[in-house]
């Protein structure tokens, strides 16, 4: 039920922060720094989300079939796969991974 | 009919389908992370922002607490702000649009209107791929969530290493220059050496303001160069 709580109070935030974009005055708008840090802030969360997955596990670190996985989705992005291919290439390598007894 | 749509429209249906499709691999993720069906469609129709769902679900999928997906999900979505910000001074819409328009602000109808050269174009741009990927994020969601109820383990099926995949994705394309990626490398580095010492989910915050700190520190020193 808490979860509940956090999954809509994240949808309120998300939609107040798409609205302020427009609402905002214009002489905020016209700072190039907000674009900057955002962009920065979106490359530090996506980089630190892809390694929490990759090595994450619980509160410490797992070395396991996820890490297939990670060199799978860097291959298919290099020969610019679409974006449904490289998740599925994920999928597989950490599949074929675990059936083949690794951890 | 698609021979009578305009470059723009022909740019967001397309972006529109390829984008929707990988709403399955989201519903299917979310409910393997404990999320409900009702719950996961939630997030796509009310939330409607890729990024920051899938880190919500990787905060709460890692076991970390609601408060912090929450704070991932909210950071990451920031980047919708500012494309707000550029939406408003290129298209100009009228205010009883606005509403609407704030919804469907996200990274695919901001870069198809951003492409086009002439402000009708970009008008049509913008409402074809944000209302394309709206209806097909939230059908595929639907059909992802159902699927990913009926898997079973989803460690056999790799679904934790689809997860993997997909945030490398969303990544990937913002690692065209060096900045980027010393800043990948310096977020990298400070959720590997968080992870055994904070709850989960915590080691992704402390990253982004990491990052911000960095960033911030990077734009002093260019500044004195600068003078």
């Amino acid at each position: 039920m808490t979860l509940w709580i956090w999954v809509l109070g994240a949808c309120v935030a998300a939609y107040a922060i798409k609205l302020a974009g427009y609402l905002l005055p214009q002489s905020l708008l016209d700072r190039p720094v907000f674009g900057e840090l955002a962009g920065a802030l979106t490359v530090g969360l996506l980089t630190s989300l892809t390694v929490m997955n990759t090595v994450g596990k619980g509160q410490g670190i797992a070395l396991d079939s996820r890490l297939l996985a990670l060199a799978a989705g860097a291959i298919a992005l290099r020969l610019r796969a679409p974006y449904i291919v490289v998740v599925i290439a994920g999928a597989l390598a950490s599949a074929i991974g675990r059936r083949a007894g690794l951890p | 009919m698609f021979s009578r749509f305009t470059p723009a429209m022909r740019m967001g249906t397309s972006i529109a389908i390829a984008v929707g499709v990988y709403g399955i691999s989201f519903g299917a993720l979310s409910v393997t992370a404990g999320l409900n069906v009702w719950q996961t469609c939630a997030l796509s129709a009310l939330m409607f922002t890729g990024g920051s769902q899938f880190a919500f679900i990787g905060v709460i999928g890692s076991g970390g607490t609601g408060a912090a997906a929450w704070a991932a999900a909210t950071l990451l979505g920031v980047r919708n702000g500012v494309y707000g910000m550029q939406l408003k001074s290129l298209i100009r819409p009228p205010a009883k649009r606005i509403p609407l328009m704030a919804q469907l602000t996200i990274d695919e109808s901001t870069a198809t209107a951003t492409a086009q050269d002439h402000h009708d174009e970009r008008v049509r741009g913008f409402w074809t791929a944000g209302v394309g990927v709206y209806v097909m994020w939230n059908g595929f969601t639907l059909i992802g969530a159902l699927a990913g109820n009926a898997l079973g383990d989803p460690a056999m099926w790799g679904l934790d290493g689809a997860a993997v995949a997909a945030f490398l994705g969303l990544l990937w394309p913002r690692l065209h220059a060096k900045d980027p990626i010393a800043l990948a490398v310096v977020a990298a580095l400070a959720t590997i050496i968080t992870l055994p010492l904070v709850p989960p989910g915590i080691p992704v915050l402390i990253a982004a303001a990491v990052t911000a700190g960095w960033w911030a520190w990077r734009r002093r020193g260019a500044e004195a160069v600068a003078e």
